[in-house]
């Protein structure tokens, strides 16, 4: 069983994941900013990997990810820092990040690093799911590691099926055809395609993600999905209020 | 037999190629992907695909035996004029192709990215020929370099946006166009060059294959042979390549010369010669040849050229590197600069900026007497006048 399955064994029901960025807004922050997060009571945090092209990322974590390679982030840099908290850290972190910077750091490297520093599920926003038969799942499974797939607005029905067949931690519900980025509210739009999927009757676990920015955005998603992702509201918030700050943002919104 | 220069079923030129795409594009890249081939090679896309070439866009465009820069390198040159076309390149071949696949899909908003601005000029003239709405993307650098060609997107009614990421170039407004077009996904992607991710580079590379199906003929008439000894052109995403090399990919006979942008020069750090400096990678959904450092992340390129300054190159183009089907040569700036003055002032034509990196290889090659040589010539300076003027003033 991984990490995700284990958690929600325990709960199952408004569960709270929040995305950073490695590396922002200092260098030394990542692990400081995953310790904040636990204690504030986060359910599973995703680790992102900054990238210099996020094909699938608004201008928030776009600037973020610039800022922490600038800040001279780097891969080996994220698994020492990710190795220093690993024994502490108890909540669940899921790698996210872009293709190539496995394809570069070498796929079974990548793979191995990921797995010594206690990880085992990734999001990689542009693997898609041919490659991922092709190629990916068996990679994958020699290293008990898991993949995260989208969902959009536009995905078909059977392809979702499709991929609620590969899922073992969740699935991410993309909230709208959309990039990451804020956009204030839920609209009945989106109502209307979250309760088609919850009414699909997915074997999966359902994590609405992109566009989910406050305690009533992530009350309405969490009553048609096991719960949601906070990324941009959090890195503003970050970049705004400092790593001092986390458990201001967080606390409004699970209590 | 099919080529080995065709893509296969998920849009791989040997080991490069595939739709690195996030799940929100599938139903996008999907619905075009399965009706594209079709589309082309119906007789109602030829026809009126072929009427407009000829009617609107002023094809075919000659092929030019250049006596003076013959007699000065030797061999007989021709240069295939795309920088006679409507619009001053190349490009249009491939816009008024798409934009006829679009109208097919019942798509009526249409999105580009621009380098140098040819490819956002050619997009926007055929929007505003089909009444169809356009949307840009143009480095915001790249606006500052290529002022004429955003006045003219302008006039024809399109709408640029700034792409103010990254480097401010080519990489960073298709990235840009990118994201517009996930949170659009009702907008048709009307890419500019045999990039992307598939089916995009197979598509651009089949509507500019008209390039070298005239110089079929054309050589023909001329020399009596279909054939040339040697076909250069430049190459940055490498949509005029792959249009000039096309029908003569599987004639090994035929050499093919693809030459990159060095800048300032391949190893000085300031260069967009991306055979010599890349390595296996993703770009814009692609998997190619990809200037990026030790943990995949992507370079920022240089090149005086907007167009040429990419750090991949189209997932044809790094197969034909791969498989040494084709030559990689490059030119430096300066040498560019050089080659594009030297075509002025003996053949009377000035070159675009990209296309005098495709002249500036003659003088490193030692051409045979007889060799019937090729040059894509494909677009033209006035663009690039500035950058001209600034240079002359220089020397």
């Amino acid at each position: 069983m991984n990490s995700i399955q284990q958690l929600f064994q325990q709960k199952d029901k408004n569960l709270l994941s929040i995305y950073f960025t490695c590396g922002y807004p200092a260098l030394e922050d990542t692990a400081t900013v995953i310790q904040s997060l636990e204690k504030s009571g986060v359910d599973f945090i995703e680790v992102g990997l900054p990238y210099s092209d996020p094909l699938a990322d608004g201008p928030t974590i776009q600037d973020s990810s610039q800022k922490a390679l600038e800040n001279g982030i780097n891969l080996d840099i994220v698994f020492q820092q990710l190795m220093t908290i690993k024994d502490a850290n108890k909540t669940p972190l899921v790698l996210m990040g872009y293709l190539n910077q496995m394809l570069k750091y070498g796929e079974d490297k990548f793979c191995q690093k990921v797995v010594e520093c206690g990880i085992d599920t990734l999001i990689l926003p542009d693997l898609p799911m041919v490659e991922f038969e092709n190629h990916y799942k068996a990679l994958f499974d020699k290293y008990g590691l898991t993949n995260v797939f989208l969902i959009t607005p536009n995905t078909e029905e059977e392809r979702i099926r499709k991929i609620d067949s590969y899922t073992d931690a969740f699935i991410y519900v993309v909230a709208s055809s959309s990039i990451t980025g804020a956009k204030g509210e839920i609209s009945n739009q989106q109502i209307a395609y979250f309760d088609r999927i919850k009414n699909m009757n997915l074997q999966s676990k359902l994590i609405v993600g992109f566009g989910i920015s406050d305690k009533q955005t992530f009350t309405t998603a969490c009553n048609y999905a096991n719960g949601a992702i906070i990324g941009s509201a959090f890195i503003k918030n970050l970049g705004q209020n400092g790593i001092d700050k986390i458990d201001d943002f967080i606390k409004p919104i699970i209590a | 037999m099919k080529s080995k220069f065709q893509p296969d079923e998920n849009g791989y030129f040997g080991q490069f190629g595939g739709a690195f795409i996030p799940e929100l594009l599938h139903p996008n890249v999907k619905e075009l992907a399965d009706n594209y081939i079709q589309i082309i090679e119906s007789e109602e896309f030829q026809k009126e695909y072929k009427a407009l070439l000829k009617d609107f866009v002023g094809r075919p465009t000659p092929l030019y035996l250049a006596k003076s820069l013959s007699e000065k390198y030797g061999g007989h040159i021709y240069l295939k004029r795309e920088d006679l076309c409507h619009t001053g390149a190349h490009k249009v071949n491939n816009t008024i192709g798409q934009i006829l696949i679009a109208k097919k899909l019942g798509k009526t908003k249409i999105l580009a990215e621009t380098g140098a601005g040819q490819h956002g000029v050619a997009t926007a003239t055929v929007c505003a020929l089909m009444g169809l709405d356009c949307t840009v993307f143009m480095g915001e650098k790249d606006i500052v370099r290529q002022a004429p060609n955003v006045a003219r997107m302008k006039m024809l009614g399109a709408t640029i946006v700034p792409a103010t990421s990254g480097s401010k170039t080519l990489k960073d407004a298709t990235n840009e166009a990118i994201r517009y077009w996930i949170q659009n996904p009702e907008t048709f992607y009307l890419i500019g060059s045999v990039v992307g991710p598939a089916p995009h580079p197979d598509m651009v590379a089949r509507l500019q294959a008209i390039i070298s199906e005239e110089m079929k003929w054309q050589l023909k008439e001329k020399t009596g042979k279909e054939n040339p000894d040697t076909i250069i052109a430049c190459v940055g995403g490498g949509s005029n390549a792959a249009g000039a090399f096309y029908h003569y990919l599987d004639d090994e006979d035929v050499e093919l010369i693809a030459v990159e942008a060095a800048g300032l020069g391949v190893d000085s750090g300031e260069s967009a010669a991306t055979s010599q400096l890349g390595e296996v990678g993703i770009i814009h959904g692609s998997k190619t040849i990809l200037m990026q450092d030790e943990y995949g992340q992507i370079v920022e390129p240089y090149s005086i050229s907007a167009g040429l300054d990419y750090p991949g190159v189209g997932p044809l183009h790094a197969f034909l590197y791969e498989s040494k089907r084709a030559k990689f040569m490059n030119a430096t700036d300066k040498e560019a600069l050089t080659a594009a003055y030297e075509l002025t002032k003996i053949e009377g034509i000035i070159p675009a900026l990209e296309t005098a990196h495709a002249l500036a290889v003659l003088p490193k090659m030692d051409l045979k007497k007889d060799q019937v040589v090729v040059i894509n010539l494909s677009g033209r300076g006035d663009k690039d006048l500035e950058t001209f003027i600034k240079h002359l003033k220089e020397e």
